[in-house]
Formats: structure tokens, sequence, C-alpha cells
């Protein structure tokens, strides 16, 4: 039975057109905010329903392989829209506004609390709760996709920050190239081997320019050493912790001694996990992500791989990647959870996502005969359990807007005149005054 | 009785004041539906929290006084100011020395006056993204070119220190108006009588005498206007920073309209940043109008 198209009532839309620059926005009611709760019983919602989806480019490759096969193998068909990463928020919110959402959208999961908080997906607890694996798909994904008890993502894609090391650069500079560091303290120890090899061949590398690698890729140290870097609400900042300062230390004291490729003080996220493929640097956390083309570039046998360990050991990692679900304005919200549902299936995650050598959105599924052929992939998995998705409604203006507070502080931490104590002690304030606003 | 109301009635139509409106209404309407119903919206969402789908709420004046505590914003006003004061007085410069130098039609000028005209054909994201590509430190032409010249010894961050991040952008956009620019003031140029630099030939004024008794007196009007679209398109400065330097290094670069976009689009606060473009609106409506005031004022 064909799912009754729904009409949404009184939504007033108004589009601003503000002469330099602000171009936006809508109100109105919306009279449909608990139709993602039924879940239809007697429908599957393949019905031969048109829906279409967005996703920004940095997941392009794994959701245009999802809708290629769910569109070979179902009635409704999916269109997907790729949008630039630097455009998709802007885009979103004024497809919003506009009452112009896609059906079904993916988000970058840190900013996902955020979306939630505006209204823009669809309550959809009732759907992933009668999932019989509702738990094992990725917590931290479903953790800052959860507002006052209801849910509204799902994981889409997984990408999570993990240690890179060159096997070739380890034997050259006499380490063991099957022991990569399991505390901060190593990394350096090993980074500053390696940078003794001389030339152009540098110990690490990261995005110094770069915000979201910030985040990414030092946050894990701070968390193995079970350091906070906020509040559980996501409104205070905490980086001015024990924790924290060792972290920083260890890297500015990397960054003063030459060890890093001078480049990365301007490195602005664009082009910073190239760096490692180029075969000069000899260990640095990059996104799980990169594994496929890292290995093409480098070879099977020179790439390893390693959790993020903290200054004295532990591990953990940042569970980045997007999370999905249905806008609140779609007409289709069974069709739509008809292929969401989908993308979570033994069959889309095995067949699509691990023969991929990406990362399954389900515990349960780790351990798969794709991951099987390659530690590496299992020890990315396995990961998954442990790692950490940060929570905050103000996440994307304080930690990834280059504009925002969190890359000053994390600059000055590492590339200013002051110490890093002085830098994360004054930075807490600013943060705490850009999470709380 | 009858005819007499008749001709009342044809006189109300044939009146000039009537014929007036008629020809007045379509501009009007345009003007009514584009420009002031946006503008008063724009008003009444500075006046309000305005969420992105939930209904907004009157909280007058709160977005004008976070104005005053917004340190983003007031660096923003300081080097949006600097930036146009820089950019006016580089971009004119090199205006006027190209319009001088392909003033008068010779062989080969038709040339130089197409190459000069031809970067403001593109795009201003485009060459941007041009300009990113160029001095890039890892692939792009300028450096190694530069080294091979031995002007710079090893690769240059061409956005890595504040003044070198302006110095690219003013070069960027130099490259991309100079000719428009040229173009304006070459059109005032021709507008000058050659029989005036005749006469001051004859009595024996010197080339840099003309230029500066004849030609800019006379220029005048034409460097007005073009200082008008110079400051006012500073001022609203946009694609090239957000895309070019993207405000780094550490903010340093970041325009009025980059914090009104982040106020929208990033922090999601449509009723602040509408209160930030009717401040800038209405700075930009005072300045034009001394602008124009100064304009008028020379003509006289």
């Amino acid at each position: 039975m064909p799912t009754p198209r729904r009409r949404r009532g009184g939504r007033t839309v108004v589009a601003v057109l503000a002469a330099f620059g602000l171009i936006v926005a809508a109100c109105g009611d919306d009279d449909d905010s608990d139709a993602g709760t039924e879940a239809s019983a007697e429908n599957d919602g393949d019905t031969g329903v048109e829906l279409t989806m967005w996703t920004r480019s940095a997941t392009q490759e794994q959701s245009q392989q999802f809708v290629d096969a769910y569109n070979d193998s179902h009635e409704n068909q999916v269109e997907l829209t790729v949008i630039p990463n630097d455009n998709y928020n802007q885009q979103v919110t004024t497809a919003a506004g506009a009452d112009e959402l896609p059906d079904i959208f993916a988000a970058d999961v840190v900013f996902v609390p955020n979306f939630v908080e505006q209204g823009l997906f669809l309550d959809i607890t009732d759907r992933i709760d009668a999932l019989p694996y509702a738990d094992d798909l990725a917590p931290s994904h479903i953790e800052v996709g959860t507002l006052d008890g209801a849910k509204y993502v799902v994981p889409h894609t997984l990408d999570l920050s993990v240690l890179f090391y060159n096997k070739d650069l380890y034997e050259q500079a006499g380490l063991d190239p099957d022991s990569p560091p399991t505390t901060l303290a190593e990394l350096a120890e090993h980074a500053r081997a390696i940078r003794e090899l001389g030339g152009d061949t540098y110990g690490t590398f990261w995005g110094g320019d770069c915000g979201g690698c910030y985040v990414f890729t030092y946050w894990p140290s701070i968390w193995a050493a079970d350091g906070e870097v906020m509040n559980e609400d996501g409104t205070e900042s905490t980086i001015d912790s024990p924790e924290a300062i060792e972290v920083f230390d260890t890297y500015r004291s990397l960054w003063e001694d030459d060890v890093v490729e001078p480049s990365a003080i301007n490195e602005t996220g664009d082009q910073w996990t190239g760096f490692f493929p180029a075969g000069n640097i000899g260990v640095m956390p990059m996104p799980s992500t990169t594994l496929g083309s890292t290995l093409e570039a480098l070879g099977d046998d020179a790439v390893g791989v390693a959790p993020i360990p903290g200054p004295d050991g532990g591990e953990s990692t940042f569970v980045g990647g997007d999370s999905i679900g249905i806008s609140a304005t779609s007409d289709e919200p069974d069709a739509a959870w008809n292929f969401i549902e989908w993308t979570l299936s033994e069959d889309a995650q095995v067949d699509v996502v691990a023969q991929n050598a990406d990362v399954v959105a389900r515990t349960d599924l780790a351990d798969n005969e794709f991951s099987s052929q390659d530690e590496r992939v299992v020890l990315i998995n396995e990961l998954v359990g442990v790692g950490r998705t940060p929570f905050s409604l103000n996440f994307n203006q304080t930690y990834n807007d280059p504009a925002g507070p969190w890359l000053e502080v994390t600059r000055a931490a590492l590339f200013g005149d002051g110490t890093v104590e002085d830098a994360l002690t004054d930075g807490q304030e600013t943060l705490t005054a850009s999470l709380s606003e | 009785m009858p005819d007499q109301a008749l001709v009342q009635k044809r006189r109300w139509w044939s009146s000039r004041a009537v014929q007036g409106a008629g020809y007045a209404t379509p501009t009007a309407v345009v003007v009514a539906v584009f420009f002031l119903a946006p503008l008063g919206l724009l008003v009444w969402m500075s006046l309000h929290e305005w969420p992105i789908l939930r209904a907004p709420t009157f909280n007058a004046p709160d977005n004008y006084t976070a104005i005053a505590d917004n340190q983003l914003f007031t660096d923003a006003v300081m080097f949006t100011l600097k930036y146009t004061v820089v950019t006016t007085v580089v971009l004119s410069l090199v205006a006027l020395g190209l319009a001088l130098l392909i003033q008068h039609s010779r062989t080969g000028v038709g040339l130089f006056r197409t190459a000069f005209f031809l970067p403001g054909a593109i795009g201003l994201a485009a060459t941007s993204v041009l300009f990113l590509g160029f001095l890039n430190g890892r692939f792009g032409p300028v450096d190694p070119f530069l080294m091979h010249l031995g002007i710079i010894d090893e690769p240059i961050s061409w956005v890595g220190t504040p003044n070198l991040a302006l110095f690219s952008t003013i070069v960027l956009v130099t490259w991309r108006f100079a000719g428009f620019n040229m173009l304006i003031l070459l059109v005032g140029l021709h507008a000058i009588p050659l029989e005036v630099y005749e006469a001051a030939r004859v009595d024996g004024a010197s080339g840099w005498t003309m230029l500066t008794r004849i030609t800019l007196p006379l220029l005048r009007p034409t460097i007005a206007l073009m200082l008008i679209i110079s400051i006012t398109g500073s001022l609203v400065a946009f694609d090239q920073f957000f895309i070019f330097t993207q405000g780094r290094p550490d903010n340093s670069t970041i325009t009025v309209v980059m914090v009104i976009f982040r106020q929208a689009f990033v922090k999601h606060d449509l009723g602040g940043a509408a209160a930030l473009s009717a401040v800038l609106l209405a700075a930009l409506l005072v300045l034009n109008g001394f602008l124009l005031r100064l304009v008028r004022h020379r003509e006289a």
C-alpha cells in the first residue's frame, strides 16, 4: 500500500535578500513532527518512491556505493546530491529555512547535536529501537544524536583517528617496525629518531591551521589519559587540564626541535592527509578512511596502524564520520527509513562497507569476512567500541570554524610566544564563552 | 454637465503627474518588491531571535546590543577599513597608470587594452581559487619561479602572516579589478578635449604639469565614481577572503561580511546576522551619501 503523501499546512516561507551576503530564512510550524515515530508495521516503505538525499563530499564515495546498491535492489530510488564540505552547513541551513531539505541527509557527526536541537531531523526513536541490533550501532554516534531521550540519527559512515606509521622509515631509523608507539612519549621518541635520518624526512606532521584536525588527532591522547576536553553538556571547556597540557607540550617540543614537517604551521586541513602517503613522514595520527589510498601509495608492507596513545599509555580514538537521519520536513519518512535501515543491514555493512575496507557501523560486525583479511582493519573496527565522539551544541562555531576560538588557542599553545599552560588556561575561558553561548 | 465631467475625467487621465506616476510605477514596484520588502524583513528579523525552523521570538534590542560585545566583529571592522584604504589607493594608482599608458591609439594598444581588461571577465571566486593554486607552496608555480629568479630562497606561505595575507589578497584584487577601473578612467580621459592639451603644449607645459593641472582636475568626477565603486566594493568584500585566506592567519583577515556569514550559517543566529547586516547597511548609506555629496560639490 503506498504511503499517503502528507500535507504540511500553514508553512510560511520567507526568503530574505539583504544587500550584502545574508540570504535566507523562513519560519513556520510543522505538523508532521511525530510522523517518524509511527513505524509502519504493514508497509516496509519500499513502494517505488523517489527519495532525495544529501551528503557532503568527504563521504561521497561510501554514500554513492550505498545508493547504487540500494537502487539496484529496491523499488524506491534515491537521488544523491553531493555538496562540497565547506558549503554543507550553510546549504542545510538555507534549505531548512526555505522548507527545501531533502528526505534524507547526512551530517558530520559533531554537527548533529546542533541540527537536532534546531529541529532539522525527525524523531526516529521507535524505528531505531525496533532494530534487533540497535545496541550494536556505533554507540558514540547514537549518543550525540540523542536529545532528551529521543533518537534522531544513526551512523552512516565512520571515520576514526588512528596512528599511521611508516615501517620502512622505522627500519631505516633503527626502530622496530612491529612496535608502534604505545605512549605519546614513545611517539615523540620515534619521531625524533626518524628526523635524524635528515633531509626532507620528518618525524611527524599535523594540520597546524585546522581546528577540526586538532580535535580529531589530539583529543584521543587526552581521553586516553582519562582527561576531558569539555564537561558532559559540552558547555564548558576543560582544555587547561594537566592531561591536555602534557599532550600539547609534547607536540610543541617536536615543533620546536624541527621534527615536524615545516608546512604544518600553515596546513589548513585541505591537504593534511596527503603528506604521510608521500613517504617522508614517520608517524602521525590520520583518518582511518585514508588507509586504502595510503596502502596504494606506500605499499602494503610499509604501512602500520595503531591506536592513538595517551602521554603515558592507554588508547582512544575520535569516532568521526557522518550520521544520517530523516529530515523533519520529509513527506516520505517510511520510504526514507527503508533506505536508512537497509544501509545498516548485514548485507550492506559487509558487502558495501567492509568489502571496501571501510569501518562498519555495527560493533557486532567488526570481525567479518573482509576485515579479517587485514589486521589493521580489525583494529580500526574494534576501536569503534572504545572511541568517543564529543558532544556540544556549539561545536562547529567553537572548534571547526576557522574563525572560532579553538584554532587561535591551539596555535597560541603550539606556535605562540607564551607557554602551553598559559595559552590553554586563557583558552579555557574563551572556549567556554563560545560553548555556553 | 455630463460633458464637463468627461472633460474633467480626461484631464485627470492626461495630467502630467499621473502620466509620470504611470511611467514610474514599474520601477517603483521592482524597488518595493526586491529592495524595500527584503529590507523591511531584514530589520524585522534583526529584532527577533530567529531560529531556522521554529517560530521567531521578539528580543529587541538584544541583537543590536550584542554587537558591542562581539570582538570578532570589532576586529573585522578595523581590518575591513584597513583593507579598503590600502586596496583603494593601490587599485586607483594602478588603474590610472594603465589608463594613461593606453589612452592614445597606437599600434598594439588594442592588445594591451584587451590584456589589461581580461582578468575582469573572470569571476572573483574563480580568481580566488586561481590564486590559491598559483601561490600554493607545494604545487603552485609562483614559488619555484621566484626561487629561479633568486628573489626568494625557499617557498613562502603567502597567507602565513597577516601582512603577507593582506598583500597577496591586494595583488589578487588589483589583478582582477585594475582593468575594469582602467576602463572607467579611460572613458573620462577620452572626454577631455585634445585642444586643452594642445593649448598647454603651446604654452610650454611639461608632461607632469599637464597631468597635475589638466588631466587629474578634469578627471575628478570619473575618479570619484571609481572611488565610490572601489570603496563600497571593498567594504563588503567577501569572496576573495572566504576562499583565498579563509580569515587566516589567526583571524587576521576576517571581513565584516564574513562575520555576518558566520553569525548566520555557522552560529545559526539569523536575527544577530540581520542586525549586523542592518548596521553595515546604515554605515554604507552614510558613507555613500557623503561620497556622492563630495562628487556633486566638486562638479558644482
